[in-house]
């Protein structure tokens, strides 16, 4: 056969390869729940909402947005299978319930608000914000309890499955707080605030009593991990940029406190990543080496791939760059 | 009562539901790929000649374009799920030569479409008229590479290539040796010359049945004129290529999946066979059981070896009686037919219309408005049909000859779970529909209120509008 692309066909571009693969995923799973977490967190404070104008607000920082950080699920999943077929298909698999709840959670949290603005109608838009609700509310559980139930190889229905989901839904509500607060005006931004920081406090506790359970009951066999140092580096960042975040909260500087609320997502997918290696899929023990695909698949995946992926960073850059600023009350439709 | 009566078998729900899933994603993302070169034209020449008609149809048609993109999103997701959660042995024997084309297509594709329509949607006041049109152009690229990559794992699985079985964690998977092989595999042009243009046409009748509707209720809209006459000319073009193209494809179909030819021909005994022009079933069993004596068939004796060889009238075609399992054959011949005759149909319309251009009399033939309104659904129901001759023709297996769909479904899932997660798809995708016809009802609804029609013009079904001749 030719050698397309002279690429290697018996080894990897670098020994590491299917390392950085591994790296790669996680870091495909830490921009979906950064970016969809917020989100959600914007579906789930938006019962909270009375007023039809601040609803209107709301859809509007979410609007333009929502799918296209969506789509960074896709990508997740997508390079899952691509690098690690055997883990997809397992984690799936066994997971079945939750993994198809989850997804029809995120067809009710996407409908929503689209459907809401084609029709002036009370009835129907309680209806569509119901589903916008719940459907935020329950994606992230469910993506949590998927999470925890892969990492701490624990049934769904475990303590460290069910803390992790909370976690999750703890944590884009912080994010979806401080989003809107750094987008809008005084009134709206002062109530966000008073949330994400309870918000931040919760999660903080949530993230401590997971962890005391995963090394009480040393789920997964994980409670060396977490207990070693890069693993307590991890939980203390989180601290910190939680309890920095609400002080920045409580002196109304927004835009600091978004930042460091959205490294709070970005640490949670730390502590996954770093809890899976090596042992990609704890349930049936198999690691990284052991499920990658072969040098030739990997390969031309990583040269088509990542170049496209340092593309799609910056389509994100102007996507908010175009978006950035105070929201002007235009509404969610177009 | 056994569990049987309560729950159906997982590997069947698990069929059913993906069956089911797909049919209805399909329909949205065709949506997607036809609509894009409408909503880039009208773009264009909104930009270009600050002409009302086209913001109008810009602006109508982008929010179609918007509801279809969401929901076909949320549609879309539930499919890349479905292959880990009910067919997990198919992701992970072909894990390696569909995840790379998959993860392409969310990279390259999906974040193209997703990032640029929101420019598109919330961004006309905030970039400039070239960065808008530009982000029309790069929503409709997206939409088109997105369909690329999908289709280049679906022709992999039919015509796979590129590949070789190997041992890996005690389990023979497939392994990529060849990526240019295992890309563009013979089916892949076929496919996705005849999935686009079908695209096209499925959204040129629904763009054309809409303009029609506008132009009955209100016969001076001038800006629905121009798009029916628009979407006619695009039929005129597209539906006898794909005629014509789809001639082909049949006989290429022959060359690679010869059960599944056989299967659209219910051809089953091996040797010379008749085509079968026009068939109706003389008997309920027929429709079950597809069979020439069961059959009113026009038929063109020996023409099926002859199209099927390319010119050799005495041409062996093998029958399905030669295979130890079949598709099921009846929902393959009866798709066929059905899909090739509306493409039939599509023709005739498309010239019609194309008549009455030539006599400048398009906008007012009632007789021409009616047809194109009741056939503007039409065109996805030829593409669903389609597609199931190329899916369930492909039966028993899910990668030819490689892997049967059985052996990719679950061997964990109970049926419990199977049967009600069906439940729910089914249950919610109803729902879905619905509200997609909903929006778009909404939508007409607006933009004939914007136009100046009262809602309560009564029923004008039966009777010409002032100033439309009947006699077309």
């Amino acid at each position: 056969m030719i050698e397309p692309l002279v690429l290697p066909v018996e080894r990897y571009l670098v020994p590491s390869l299917p390392d950085v693969w591994f790296g790669a995923v996680m870091f495909a799973l830490a921009m979906y729940i950064v970016l969809d977490g917020f989100d959600f967190g914007i579906g789930m404070l938006y019962a909270t909402r009375e007023d039809e104008a601040e609803r209107e607000t709301m859809l509007a920082a979410f609007g333009p947005v929502w799918d296209a950080n969506e789509v960074w699920l896709v990508a997740f999943g997508t390079m899952l299978l691509a690098a690690f077929p055997d883990v997809y298909s397992r984690l799936l698999a066994d997971n079945y319930l939750i993994a198809l709840g989850f997804v029809l959670a995120l067809l009710f949290r996407g409908v929503g608000p689209e459907l809401r603005e084609q029709h002036e109608d009370e009835r129907w838009q309680r209806v569509c914000d119901r589903s916008f609700v719940a459907g935020s509310t329950l994606a992230p559980l469910l993506f949590g309890v998927l999470a925890g139930s892969w990492v701490f190889d624990a049934p769904a229905l475990s303590a460290p499955a069910l803390l992790t989901g909370i976690g999750l839904v703890a944590v884009s509500a912080v994010t979806g707080a401080a989003f809107v607060a750094a987008k809008t005006a005084p009134s709206l931004a002062g109530d966000m605030r008073d949330l994400g920081v309870l918000g931040t406090l919760a999660y903080l506790l949530g993230v401590v009593v997971l962890l005391s359970v995963v090394v009480w009951t040393d789920a997964g066999g994980t409670a060396e991990t977490v207990l070693s140092g890069p693993g307590i580096v991890i939980v203390g960042l989180s601290v910190v940029a939680g309890l920095g975040g609400v002080v920045l909260a409580l002196r109304d500087r927004y835009r600091a406190w978004l930042a460091s609320a959205l490294a709070l997502p970005a640490l949670l997918s730390a502590l996954v990543a770093l809890l899976l290696y090596p042992t990609i899929y704890p349930a049936t023990g198999l690691t990284v080496s052991d499920a990658v695909v072969s040098p030739l698949a990997l390969n031309l995946t990583t040269v088509l791939g990542f170049p496209v992926l340092l593309l799609v960073l910056w389509y994100f850059k102007f996507l908010y760059g175009v978006f950035s600023g105070p929201i002007e009350g235009e509404g969610y439709g177009a | 009562m056994d569990g049987w009566a309560l729950f159906l078998p997982a590997e069947f729900a698990s069929r059913a539901q993906f069956g089911w899933t797909i049919s209805v994603h399909i329909l949205f993302a065709s949506l997607s790929v036809g609509l894009a070169p409408f909503i880039v034209y009208f773009t264009w020449k909104e930009i270009r000649t600050d002409d009302d008609r086209f913001a109008r149809l810009r602006s109508f048609w982008l929010k179609v374009f918007a509801a279809g993109f969401v929901m076909g999103t949320v549609t879309g997701i539930p499919m890349s799920f479905q292959f880990g959660t009910n067919f997990p042995g198919f992701s992970a024997v072909a894990g390696e030569l569909i995840g790379g084309p998959l993860a392409f297509e969310a990279k390259m594709a999906f974040f193209l479409e997703a990032v640029f329509l929101g420019v598109l949607l919330f961004g006309r006041e905030r970039v400039s008229d070239r960065t808008y049109f530009l982000s029309s152009v790069l929503v409709g690229f997206g939409a088109w590479l997105s369909g690329f990559w999908i289709l280049v794992v679906n022709a992999w699985m039919q015509t796979p290539q590129g590949f070789e079985m190997i041992t890996r964690n005690g389990m023979e998977v497939a392994q990529l040796t060849d990526p240019i092989a295992a890309f563009f595999t013979p089916r892949l042009t076929w496919m996705y010359v005849h999935m686009v243009n079908a695209a096209v046409i499925s959204v040129a009748l629904l763009v054309a049945g809409v303009a029609a509707y506008i132009v009955w209720k209100k016969s001076d809209a001038k800006a629905w004129k121009t798009a029916l006459k628009i979407a006619v000319v695009l039929l005129i073009v597209t539906a006898p290529l794909q005629a014509l193209h789809g001639d082909a494809y049949a006989r290429h179909v022959e060359d690679t999946q010869p059960q599944k030819f056989a299967a659209m021909e219910g051809h089953y005994e091996t040797g010379p066979a008749d085509l079968h022009l026009f068939a109706i079933p003389t008997e309920l069993s027929a429709l079950t059981d597809p069979r020439a004596d069961n059959l009113f068939a026009i038929s063109l004796p020996r023409v099926g070896s002859f199209l099927a060889s390319g010119g050799d009238f005495d041409a062996v075609v093998t029958g399905l009686d030669e295979y130890e399992e079949n598709p099921p054959v009846a929902l393959v011949f009866w798709s066929f037919r059905f899909m090739v005759g509306l493409g039939f149909l599509f023709i005739g319309l498309a010239f019609w219309g194309g008549y009455l251009i030539y006599r400048n009399r398009l906008p007012d033939s009632s007789r021409y408005l009616k047809a194109m309104i009741a056939a503007s659904p039409l065109g996805f129901a030829a593409l669903l049909t389609g597609w199931y001759v190329t899916e369930i023709g492909r039966q028993p297996w899910v990668i030819q000859d490689v892997l049967t769909t059985s052996e990719a479904a679950s061997s964990t899932l109970s049926s419990t779970a199977a049967t009600l997660t069906l439940g729910a798809f089914v249950v919610v995708y109803i729902g879905l529909i619905l509200a997609a016809l909903y929006v778009l009802r909404w939508l007409i609804e607006d933009e004939l209120r914007d136009l100046g029609v009262t809602a309560s013009t009564g029923d004008r079904w039966h009777g010409p509008l002032p100033g439309v001749s009947d006699d077309d």
